[in-house]
């Protein structure tokens, strides 16, 4: 029992962030219709927000290390630590939770200009031209990224208040070896509560009955005298954000470097094409799905059965899905159904 | 109307196009003939300079390794030309070494970035010997570059100076020729642990095992297990995770239910920053198990691994090849030399790469050539000292330098931020040696 | 009269391109040397890669489909001929021909199941099935590909067939085709004349009826069916053909240096092979080998180029400007060269999507329009040849 807790934890901060790239995917690819193989690097890019934030707050002056004696070494001191003691280390320590301050504006600018520059000339274009172009974009952001921070990860830890683990074992009654790190239970609420701002924006709002209608039926729409293609940089612009979010606080769990967004698209996609293409709820729920199932998968008492189980389960619940039940779990019918 | 004959025509125009073509290769075909037959590859006898290549890792899990041993071999190129202040030059002994390069011709280099794939680091080495004319390259940080650039070495005829490499399999059951390791290996890491081991621990452990999955990890492994075992310990669990994986919370969820006491992770660089930080992320070092406290070892450690751990690192046992704090005088000037240089002291990656700079270097002023044969024969039982780590004898056997051994324990307290690691044994080099016809292989032929 | 329905003309037409090709193909060791980049590693690659990126174009380009799991079948080609090496014999040919028959039966196994979709579904299924191979590879498979160590050939390999013949050896043989070595030059050649023999191949299926059904396939596969044709079966013959193609190139990557690992078969490989189709020519015949010799190019020399290098270059101009634009050009060259290849295939993509050769086309079609324009006082009198497209 203790085992299945654990793997059901350990699989909810991974779905977290599956669930969340795989919902602006959708959002994207639902409204504008457009295949976005950038979102990875989106991603990426909300990370190093987090690492600019870091970088930011520990802006730091040279100081001469006095205690290393047969060289000269300097440590560096940072300005805050200087300026306001220990209220400024403890806004230090606080760089990942204040990175989402940072990140809302930038990702929202970007996302923006990307798709003013950009995805507003492929939307009639065909499906592998919008793959290869933002294909293109992916590569560019990333190198970017690369050349302005290098090409190593970056370690960016959580706040050291929830750098421990939490004996959620005693919380739910069972033994005490079921422990589970703060930060990645953070994140798992973190990202619930983002899914249900986003869910509620598009329910509560006439902006967001409009996007939910052209989601459905884009030419009815069109037909009701609703220019949609004027709430289409909002729309992309919301889906950045949310992935710029995502990356930003999935920083501690796993260090940003510039070629993780990639490792997370293929993922990402797998999740939407399971959840069904232009249904938000079924990205949501196929994210968390799947996170648990590959968390199950790595159990070893699993790959003992069936060796490296772990490794492709993902892609062969994928593949069957697509075979069996195309328009995946939650899809409408007739969604690319050939 | 086609004036074309079709069969006939075709034919002349094939066979005109084919000796066209091998009219044009000719050339190129004789020319690169003569460069073989008369001397080797790569002779530097017409030229006033010579050419090392340097393939490290600047991407991957292994970066920061890679990059200090970038700054190592540069550090080594410049006082071979006799600038700088030295370094180790000073304290090297037997050594022909003379400051004015290598039999007089200054020493030149050429870099790649061996990304800490096999694939890579193959393709970049190639680079460098067919394009950049190198004639001794060195690099690695991982075990699979290693034995992968080793093999290209014995292939191509040019001498690899092998720098990071842990595993047991690049000096016996990969072992070539053309190859040279003056790192320590799994196996001698496990006979110098397991007696501390036993200290601090006990007989009577459980050892789970999280293990990079390639050629260093499965070693290690196999070394520690044996060592381990030998004691008294049980393995309860050996698992194999990919090389760069970021998250190992799948890896570690396991460990805790499983009956364990003991995590062995055989982890090196951003692996292991990793790994150990998630490990005690997930309050593994609070635990009790079996009425004994739960213990992380690390069988291969590095003040680069630790500075990246930081807190998670503290008390943790492991060994190394060497360490700057050590207290001979090799090792206080060349930590002084790299330190004025650089800002921060040598790491054990650094180091190796150093001296295998400097003996490849000196072999060549002993050989009195270049001549890849000649300068290996002269390397082959080549005893030494003055370099950091006592005396040290190149095997020719196997193409491995036997020499002490450390064990060392993350320091609680660290003094300033580079004092991160404290020696807790320098295990002697009889107790690690083991007979030459271990693990298998054969060298080779010396002409390649 | 001919059944074929191409007239003589684009006959010839083909002989001389072939011929051009070959020619300039074997000649490559000559004219590459201003590039730098005449050693044999590099032009080994870009022979092995115009392969590759030929048969991705046989079903990117003909059919539309875009695949991104061509990866998996290149590395299953080098994993077979490295196991025929240590298995049979070092001679590359019963590598090659194994390699091309387990390609193909991969190509067969994915294509069959990845076909029943089709447009974007078709590609992430291939995207799936890519990464799962390559997990396969790395970590569940080590027994037979040893992992992320790559698989070579030791000492102590069986070898049958030369045991059989010569006793066994005492060295680590080298790959060889009856004896000349696959080192250097040598490897290079034969690369080639390979990579000729495959544009052979490539030219003949376009231009079959084979081919225009291919072509038929991506005009709109739908009213293709429709009107009868079962169209399925000539997609998955597109599919395993360039499976093939890149197992060939696989074994030609595993001939030249015998080591096996298993990025070659990460999906962003495929990627690579996208880009380097995409950027020569979707479609065209020399487009992809064009596209995989630039990108090669780009991978190998521009990525060693640094500042030394660029102020070589930019040593004309006056010091201050000299300095800035170096250091623009600097984070476009070195180990920003991927910075560029990015960039080059975002305005491909949106405003030449015909890669290099459309470009060449249009500025062909430009200079032909320009000469055959009225010229003030001067009347040609040549006649329609004036910007009329012409045809691949």
């Amino acid at each position: 029992m203790d085992a299945v807790v654990l793997q059901l934890l350990n699989g909810l901060d991974k779905g977290g962030a599956y669930a969340l790239i795989a919902l602006g995917l959708t959002l994207i690819f639902g409204t504008l219709g457009v295949v976005n193989f950038a979102h990875g690097a989106l991603f990426m890019i909300g990370g190093f927000c987090a690492v600019t934030m870091q970088k930011l707050l520990t802006l730091s002056k040279k100081v001469k290390d006095e205690s290393v004696t047969f060289f000269d070494s300097y440590t560096e001191v940072p300005y805050l630590r200087l300026w306001l003691g220990d209220a400024g280390e403890r806004i230090i320590d606080y760089a990942v939770p204040l990175s989402i301050l940072l990140a809302i504006p930038v990702m929202l600018l970007l996302g923006v200009a990307i798709e003013r520059g950009l995805i507003r000339h492929f939307y009639r274009r065909p499906h592998a031209d919008q793959i290869l172009v933002t294909f293109g974009l992916a590569i560019v952001l990333q190198e970017i990224v690369k050349a302005s921070f290098g090409a190593n990860p970056i370690p960016t830890p959580a706040p050291a208040i929830v750098a421990g683990s939490a004996a959620v074992g005693s919380w739910i009654g069972l033994s005490d070896v079921v422990s589970y790190p703060w930060w990645r239970l953070v994140y798992f609420l973190f990202s619930l509560a983002v899914i249900g701002a986003v869910f509620a924006f598009l329910r509560f709002t006439t902006f967001g009955m409009v996007v939910r209608a052209g989601m459905r039926d884009r030419e009815t729409v069109g037909l009701f005298g609703i220019d949609i293609e004027r709430r289409f940089t909002i729309v992309f612009g919301i889906a950045v954000v949310v992935a710029g979010l995502a990356g930003a606080m999935y920083t501690p769990i796993l260090s940003p470097d510039y070629h993780m967004g990639m490792e997370f698209l293929v993922l990402s996609f797998v999740v939407v094409v399971v959840g069904g293409m232009g249904s938000l709820e079924g990205a949501v729920a196929a994210g968390f799905l799947l996170g648990i199932l590959q968390s199950f998968a790595s159990m070893n008492e699993v790959k003992s059965l069936i060796p490296g189980i772990d490794q492709i389960i993902i892609y062969m619940v994928a593949v069957a899905i697509l075979l069996v039940r195309p328009r995946g779990l939650m899809g409408r019918t007739g969604v690319m159904e050939t | 109307m086609s004036a074309f004959d079709e069969d006939n025509d075709r034919r002349k125009v094939l066979k005109a196009g084919l000796a066209l073509g091998a009219g044009l290769a000719a050339p190129s075909l004789i020319y690169t003939r003569n460069a073989w037959a008369a001397n080797f590859r790569n002779d530097p006898t017409a030229k006033k300079t010579v050419m090392l290549g340097f393939n490290v890792p600047l991407t991957g899990a292994y970066a920061d390794e890679g990059a200090d041993e970038l700054r190592a071999f540069k550090l080594a190129v410049k006082h071979l030309n006799g600038e700088g202040d030295g370094g180790m030059m000073k304290t090297f002994k037997p050594s022909k070494l003379t400051g004015k390069g290598i039999l007089g011709k200054k020493v030149e280099y050429v870099s790649g970035d061996d990304q800490t794939k096999a694939d890579a680091a193959r393709a970049s080495a190639k680079r460098m010997i067919e394009k950049d004319g190198v004639i001794m390259f060195s690099g690695g940080s991982s075990s699979a570059t290693a034995v992968a650039c080793q093999a290209l070495a014995q292939e191509m005829g040019i001498v690899f100076m092998n720098g990071l490499t842990h595993s047991n399999d690049t000096t016996m059951k990969d072992r070539r020729r053309y190859g040279f390791r003056h790192f320590f290996n799994a196996y001698m890491s496990g006979q110098a642990l397991a007696p501390i081991l036993k200290d601090e621990f006990g007989r009577d452990r459980q050892a789970y095992h999280l293990t990079a999955d390639y050629t260093w990890g499965w070693t290690q492994e196999e070394s520690i297990k044996a060592a381990t075992e030998k004691l008294g310990w049980k393995t309860v669990k050996a698992v194999r995770t990919p090389l760069g994986a970021g998250d190992f919370s799948q890896y570690l969820t396991p460990v805790l239910n499983s009956g364990a006491d003991i995590l062995i992770l055989n982890h090196y660089g951003k692996d292991m920053v990793n790994s150990l930080t998630q490990a005690v992320q997930f309050g593994m070092r609070d635990k009790q198990v079996n009425g004994k406290r739960f213990e992380i070892v690390v069988p291969l450690y590095s003040r680069l691994m630790v500075q990246g751990a930081g807190e998670a690192a503290k008390g943790i046992l492991g060994t190394a090849n060497w360490h700057w704090t050590l207290e001979d005088e090799a090792t206080k000037v060349f930590a002084k030399s790299f330190g004025n240089e650089y800002g921060a002291p040598p790491s054990q990656a650094a180091h190796t790469c150093y001296v295998q700079a400097l003996l490849y270097a000196n072999a060549c002023e002993m050989a009195g050539t270049f001549y890849p044969p000649e300068v290996i024969k002269a390397l082959e039982g080549f005893k030494f000292d003055g370099m950091g780590n006592g005396p040290t004898e190149y095997r020719a056997g196997d193409h491995q330098c036997f020499k002490e051994v450390l064990v060392m324990r993350g320091v609680q307290k660290p003094s300033n931020k580079f004092s991160l690691l404290e020696v807790v044994k320098v295990v002697p080099r009889s107790q690690v040696e083991y007979p030459v016809t271990m693990g298998g292989g054969e060298l080779g032929p010396y002409k390649a | 009269m001919n059944a074929r329905f191409e007239p003589d003309n684009g006959r010839r037409r083909d002989r001389l391109l072939l011929i051009g090709f070959a020619v300039a193909v074997l000649a490559m060791p000559l004219w590459m040397r201003p590039f730098g980049a005449a050693y044999p590693d590099l032009l080994q690659r870009f022979a092995i890669f115009g392969i590759f990126a030929m048969g991705f174009n046989i079903l990117f380009g003909l059919t539309g489909y875009l695949s991104f799991g061509h990866a998996a079948f290149l590395g299953v080609g080098s994993y077979t001929a490295v196991w025929a090496f240590k298995l049979l014999t070092v001679n590359v040919l019963p590598a090659i021909a194994f390699a091309m028959l387990v390609s193909g039966a991969f190509a067969l196994a994915i294509g069959y199941v990845s076909l029943r979709r089709s447009g974007i579904y078709f590609s992430i299924l291939t995207l799936a099935f890519a990464q799962m191979c390559y997990n396969l590879a790395y970590s569940v498979l080590t027994p037979v590909t040893n992992g992320e160590t790559g698989l070579q050939i030791t000492r102590t390999d069986p070898r049958l067939i030369d045991t059989w013949i010569s006793g066994a050896s005492n060295l680590i043989p080298a790959t060889n085709l009856f004896g000349l070595e696959m080192k250097g030059y040598a490897g290079f050649y034969f690369c080639a004349v390979v990579l000729i023999a495959a544009f052979y191949v490539a030219m003949r299926i376009s231009r079959s009826p084979f081919g225009t059904m291919l072509r038929a396939i991506k005009s709109n596969q739908n009213r293709l069916n429709y009107t009868g044709v079962h169209s399925r079966p000539y997609a998955l013959a597109a599919f395993v053909i360039s499976g093939v193609y890149a197992g060939l190139a696989g074994a030609l990557l595993a001939c030249t240096d015998p080591l096996a690992g298993a990025e070659r078969m990460q999906w962003t490989a495929s990627g690579e092979v996208v880009l380097m189709t995409i950027l020569g020519g979707v479609g065209t015949l020399l487009g992809p080998v064009l596209g995989a010799v630039i990108i090669k190019y780009l991978e190998n020399i521009f990525s060693a180029f640094n500042e030394q290098t660029l102020h070589g270059v930019f040593g004309f101009l006056p010091d201050g400007l000299e300095n800035g634009v170096v250091t623009v050009a600097g984070l476009f060259v070195g180990e920003g060269w991927h910075l560029t290849l990015g960039a080059l295939f975002m305005v491909l993509v949106i405003f030449l999507p015909g890669g290099v050769m459309e470009g060449a086309r249009r500025v062909g079609g430009r200079i032909r329009r320009w000469r055959a324009a009225p010229r003030a006082g001067v009347r040609r009198l040549a006649p329609a040849d004036s910007g009329a497209t012409p045809g691949d």
